[in-house]
């Protein structure tokens, strides 16, 4: 099975705090820590695995610029065959059907099989795969925490509601949105990552794939964010200062008063 | 300005909450807006649904048919297309069904796609103005959404006040005939696999201590049962530890884990997102620890504590341990 993997590199939210620049067009990017979208990664160990057990290929592609190519030596060095960059400066603010788009061009510039996204990115609009599927008119299934390999097919489980899963059985070719859970991606260690330092990355921009500068980046976006902001919240919790010490103190009582300690 | 669809979903003959949640968001965007409410399914769950629908919408369009019966996006959205004008509005839940069919019914409609909606602004000449969260609720975007090729929005659910909705008796009209017959689709529905009943039911359970990443390994979540003991109390998680495999699912709280409905809640190391406090109900006393003083859950908490629950759970454990004697 040919599978392309579609990844991004993100800011890492469980290690950053994310603060609103000063005139709210961005957030504040020095210092931050990238990495590999969360959802992205179990994509791609979830390509790895299908791929070692039915035979075929892994591809990893990034919209994105020079940094991107980071995170996609990151997804060869787990085991992904072949990496491509998808960049252009006509590509820069796109919305996700710009993404999108861009993407499919990317799946018909090959012979694919199944394309795989994360979930969701850092943005949490969990768009791409699934307008990827309506410009290719192949199926889709969003969610999906189970995936078993058939033949012309695939049965998948996708994460509903309540921890309940809905079992599909889906056509070939199609693309599935994957879900954090669904494997466990295996660790990159630095020799990994030093046996795909040297291999080549290409990189597409829009006339390698046809692309008309309109239909992508600022100029082709239907959606746009104009700011960012942080919206004047309610008070919050009470936060209980001093030492360790002091905090457990103060919270016992609460909890004693709240009925939280039997 | 565009005519208006809400895309009801529902569950053995009930719509879900959402009903009247999109309607309000509806009437943010337009408080004239002529609002349509499409219900699909099997006959006997679309005249249930559609009658509860015609209590908040002037207009409900039912699709009745077998073919519907469980909805897979992969059928409903050529049927969609099929029977919504071009260039309106559509909203539809952000949830496991709004995000399996809405991206995909936005490219079909060429309509603009705006997912996880949190705020309406304003419609300034053409463009509607609302807000969506990134980075995992750390911050908001003010987004502006193209409505010349219509619009579909997905709305987060729990966020417009279904409350205030007033009050209608719409009229029901049978658009099955219009939406045509159900397509074949590549995508086939075969069942859906019920969650599995762990050791602990977390939906009876007073008091919670909730665990997140900040508890960084597995070896720690000791730290967290030993302080739940001695509290009383049992240990739940938030969805990193599952899918991590340090806890089974069922001791997972969110939309995609279980609904529980405790006292007292501890937020152990728990950033809050949206999905986990989803599954958060009843108005319990919440109590965050956490290291990032900016993270969402300190906006939910009753009380809350910056810094590290490894050094924080220890000494409770040790206090209450010795209140208790």
């Amino acid at each position: 099975m040919e599978i392309l993997v579609c990844v991004k590199r993100v800011p890492d939210t469980a290690e950053n705090e994310i603060a609103v620049g000063k005139d709210g067009t961005d957030i504040v990017r020095d210092d931050l820590v990238y990495s590999v979208n969360e959802w992205d990664n179990y994509a791609v160990e979830e390509a790895i695995q299908i791929r070692d057990k039915v035979g075929g290929s892994v591809t990893v592609v990034s919209v994105g610029d020079d940094d991107a190519e980071e995170i996609v030596r990151r997804e060869m060095a787990m085991g992904a065959d072949t990496g491509v960059i998808m960049k252009d400066a006509a590509f820069e603010g796109s919305d996700g059907l710009g993404t999108a788009k861009i993407l499919a061009k990317c799946v018909s510039m090959g012979k694919y099989d199944l394309v795989l996204t994360g979930a969701m990115a850092d943005d949490g609009a969990g768009q791409v795969g699934g307008m990827l599927a309506a410009l290719l008119d192949w199926p889709y299934a969003s969610v999906v925490n189970k995936v078993e390999a058939g033949s012309g097919k695939l049965t998948v489980g996708r994460e509903i509601e309540g921890g309940n899963q809905e079992m599909n059985e889906i056509d070939l070719p199609c693309v599935l949105s994957i879900q954090t859970g669904i494997n466990e991606p295996r660790y990159v260690g630095i020799r990994g990552i030093r046996k795909v330092a040297s291999v080549e990355i290409p990189c597409h921009g829009k006339d390698a794939c046809g692309l008309d500068a309109s239909a992508v980046g600022a100029a082709g976006a239907k959606v746009k964010r104009l700011a960012y902001f942080v919206p004047a919240l309610g008070a919050g919790a009470e936060m209980i200062e001093g030492s360790a010490e002091e905090q457990a103190d103060k919270l016992i009582e609460l909890l004693k008063a709240k009925g939280g300690i039997k | 300005m565009a005519a208006i669809f809400a895309l009801i979903q529902h569950k053995n003959g009930k719509a879900d909450d959402t009903v009247a949640e999109l309607c309000m968001a509806a009437r943010k965007i337009d408080a004239s807006a002529a609002v349509t409410a499409i219900v699909m399914g099997k006959a006997s769950d679309c005249d249930a649904v559609a009658a509860e629908a015609a209590k908040y919408y002037a207009s409900v369009w039912k699709v009745a048919s077998d073919a519907v019966a469980y909805p897979n996006a992969e059928v409903l959205r050529p049927m969609l297309v099929k029977l919504i004008p071009a260039g309106s509005i559509v909203l539809a839940a952000f949830n496991p069904f709004g995000m399996d069919l809405c991206p995909g019914l936005s490219v079909k409609m060429n309509a603009a796609y705006c997912a996880d909606v949190v705020g309406i602004e304003a419609v300034d000449g053409g463009k509607l103005i609302v807000n969506r969260q990134e980075y995992a609720g750390q911050v908001y975007a003010k987004m502006s959404v193209d409505l010349s090729g219509g619009a579909v929005l997905t709305v987060r659910p729990g966020v417009f006040a279904a409350e205030d909705v007033p009050q209608v008796s719409g009229a029901v009209a049978d658009k099955t005939a219009d939406a045509g017959a159900a397509p074949s689709a590549k995508r086939r529905f075969l069942k859906v696999v019920e969650a599995e009943v762990g050791d602990v039911d977390i939906t009876k359970s007073d008091v919670l201590v909730s665990v997140g990443r900040g508890i960084e390994s597995q070896e720690n979540l000791e730290i967290a049962f030993e302080l739940a003991k001695t509290m009383g109390a049992d240990v739940s998680c938030s969805r990193p530890i599952v899918d991590a495999k340090w806890l089974e699912k069922s001791r997972q709280v969110g939309t995609s884990g279980q609904t529980v409905k405790p006292k007292v809640y501890m937020a152990m190391g728990i950033s809050g997102a949206f999905q986990h406090l989803g599954g958060l109900k009843g108005n319990p006393f919440i109590v965050a620890v956490n290291k990032n003083a900016k993270a969402p859950i300190f906006q939910v908490a009753e009380v809350g504590i910056v810094g590290d629950i490894l050094e924080i759970m220890p000494i409770l454990t040790e206090k209450i341990a010795e209140m208790k004697g």
